[in-house]
């Protein structure tokens, strides 16, 4: 209904428009400022730069999940999937020491292992939805689990750690910066970019939002649903594949507790984003804001003494809805009436 | 008619020695606990096979049986099948959940077995006969007078915690207590969940909040493997600056026992617990002195002298 209201009136369309790109990025200033009045070291450079770091692997993820979002899937198993690549690219480098030493051709080996998993992973869950015809909801929910047991599985219960001597040379890929910039945000970047092409200037990114308004009537007009819905499962498998790739060098190591409730993160990002649930609108600028504002929250909160620790599961879900209400609530158009 | 149930009866009671000649020959101990789902957890699997092993072949008439289940539900069932199948004469369990576990352990206590309760109480007194647990208050305690002896007074530390539950709540309030009239500041306290991940999120933010931190309380192992990396990321890992784990894990203790000085002490809360209440179990049956009672074990300060003989390099924790 909106969005033909929108098509209708040129005019208004602009201004209802505009509200609905601002919303997040005024959330976004509005919880800088507090944190600013919080705390001064809220914006200072090293703060800054653990924000856009942290934000980097649900954002990655995130860009990933609004494809799938917007062509009317969800993905449920992202979280446990980063834990079980995580898992086994520990495994395989630690075993591939022995053959080719502690080398960057290990850490490559490990990577290389990641995207195919990542791919692998996708693909599974993409299938099992389109020519299996089993919601996405039920297959990832299936895959979650089964990712999240066998992660505990290969560490038999514990944590897997990472060789000692390929964390050395893995390392900078978490820690180093480039022209002032960790190297995770410069993934983050690029990720971002070629997600904005793919959405707004190809025609698959056309494709997933005709598939998520109207999957009939997409394959009436000839788009090949099935292939572009796997698709994006495939996409989203290697966005989880490049977060994982850039979180193992963090603290070297992989456990059942692994991106707990990561997928539930991304896909809040995705609509603090302005993405639309139901699929059929998309927006990965909107994504990215979205990331930042779910990290900057818990930043703030590690900031202030002032509210209760028992009470920052609160604050969230508070900051989360409002930001949504911003750009959904009805205040903006009957600005616009008048 | 009358003839088959004759048999029947027969039968019946021909089963029945049978049981009670078997129970007469081995006694049968069942080992309940959660399925490892987490390294602690995994360590305690680790132990409880390692002292089954041992246990087996040192009496050669003692028979345990290990179950472990994913949830309070399976937990209740397992309990209930090791009554029925198994005809145990004592029970080591460590209770998922206390409220819904308490019935189904009173039950096993009605069939005339031992009962033996691990580290989480059952939510009605009088029913274990043993309760074998570590010391979480103690826990808080100990790491608090390791604090003070390497800090003066006008110092600044910061507090990482647990999950929000009583374990949590015991530890810190018993660190406060201990702290308090020091002189040491405690700049603030927050959750990281136990978490390798919310220990280096939420370290990185005290750092980025606090311009001058001595020392910290990370409270559990996996946190302060999070506050190490965190600490070493913002180069302020030098300067006398040092952190205070819990549990024993054992790459921790492979690090004090190398003299690492960033963590140079854990303070003890065991998985191996349940191979200590399965000894006392045993012994219940097999020593000429009492041993029902509460066992609580003590938060021992590993440091480097001691390190060795709590360091196990094959356990999974």
């Amino acid at each position: 209904m909106t969005e033909t209201a929108m098509t209708q009136t040129p005019k208004s369309r602009f201004q209802n428009f505009d509200f609905k790109t601002a919303g997040p990025a005024i959330a976004l200033i509005l919880l800088c400022i507090i944190g600013f009045l919080l705390n001064p070291a809220f914006l200072s450079e090293g703060n800054i730069t653990n924000l856009l770091t942290r934000s980097a692997f649900i954002g990655i993820i995130a860009v990933g999940a609004t494809f799938v979002i917007t062509a009317g899937g969800i993905d449920l198993s992202v979280g446990s999937m980063a834990a079980v690549i995580a898992g086994v690219m520990i495994i395989v480098m630690n075993g591939a020491v022995d053959t080719f030493g502690t080398g960057v051709t290990t850490v490559l080996i490990g990577c290389g292992c990641s995207v195919i998993l990542g791919i692998g992973a996708g693909f599974i869950n993409g299938f099992l939805t389109t020519k299996g015809k089993i919601e996405a909801f039920i297959v990832t929910l299936g895959t979650m689990g089964i990712f999240r047991s066998l992660v505990t599985y290969f560490a038999d219960g514990g944590t897997l750690s990472l060789n000692y001597d390929i964390r050395g040379v893995y390392r900078p890929v978490y820690y180093d910066s480039f022209a002032g910039l960790p190297i995770p945000v410069w993934v983050f970047i690029v990720v971002a970019i070629c997600g904005w092409l793919l959405l707004n200037r190809t025609a698959f990114g056309r494709y997933c939002t005709a598939i998520g308004s109207n999957e009939s009537v997409a394959r009436y007009s000839a788009i090949q649903v099935d292939r572009i819905k796997t698709w994006t499962y495939v996409l989203q498998g290697l966005c989880v594949s490049l977060a994982t790739i850039i979180y193992v060098p963090r603290l070297g190591s992989a456990s059942s507790s692994t991106g707990v409730l990561w997928e539930l993160e991304a896909i809040a990002a995705v609509i603090i984003g302005g993405t639309v649930l139901k699929g059929g609108y998309g927006r990965i600028g909107g994504t990215i804001l979205g990331a930042l504002i779910l990290t900057t929250i818990g930043n703030i909160l590690n900031f202030t003494d002032m509210i209760s620790n028992y009470l920052n599961g609160t604050m969230q879900g508070l900051i989360i809805i409002v930001a949504v209400w911003l750009q959904r609530g009805d205040w903006g158009r009957k600005h616009k009436n008048n | 008619m009358k003839t088959l149930s004759k048999i029947s009866t027969l039968a019946a009671a021909a089963t029945m020695s049978l049981a009670g000649l078997a129970s007469a020959e081995t006694i049968k101990i069942g080992v309940s606990y959660p399925t490892p789902t987490h390294a602690w957890a995994a360590g305690m699997n680790w132990h409880a096979e390692q002292a089954e092993k041992r246990l087996e072949a040192l009496y050669p008439d003692v028979d345990l049986v290990l179950i472990n289940s994913p949830d309070p539900s399976a937990q209740a069932s397992a309990l209930e099948d090791l009554v029925s199948v198994h005809g145990i004469d004592a029970l080591v369990v460590l209770p998922f959940e206390s409220e819904p576990l308490t019935d189904p352990v009173l039950n096993v206590k009605k069939s005339g077995a031992l009962i033996t309760v691990v580290d989480r109480g059952l939510s009605q007194p009088g029913i274990e006969d043993i309760y074998v647990a570590g010391n979480n208050p103690e826990l808080g305690r100990v790491s608090a007078q390791y604090m003070k002896t390497r800090l003066e007074s006008g110092d600044n530390i910061v507090v990482l915690r647990g999950i929000p539950t009583l374990i949590d709540n015991e530890r810190f309030d018993a660190f406060m207590a201990e702290m308090e009239g020091s002189g040491v500041n405690i700049l603030d306290h927050k959750h990281a969940n136990w978490n390798r991940d919310d220990g280096f999120e939420v370290m990185q933010d005290f750092l980025s909040r606090f311009p001058d931190i001595d020392a910290v309380w990370a409270q559990d192992d996996d946190i302060a493997i999070g506050v190490v990396a965190a600490l070493k990321q913002a180069g302020r890992d030098g300067d006398g600056m040092f952190v205070v784990g819990g549990a024993g894990m054992k790459e921790t203790i492979k690090g004090i026992m190398d003299g690492n000085e960033l963590v140079p002490v854990d303070v003890l809360y065991p998985p191996s617990m349940i191979a200590t209440a399965m000894d006392v179990t045993v012994a219940a049956f097999k020593s000429n002195g009492p041993v029902a009672g509460r066992y609580i074990l003590g938060a021992t300060l590993i440091t480097k002298e001691n390190a060795a003989s709590f360091y196990f390099p094959d356990s999974p924790f």
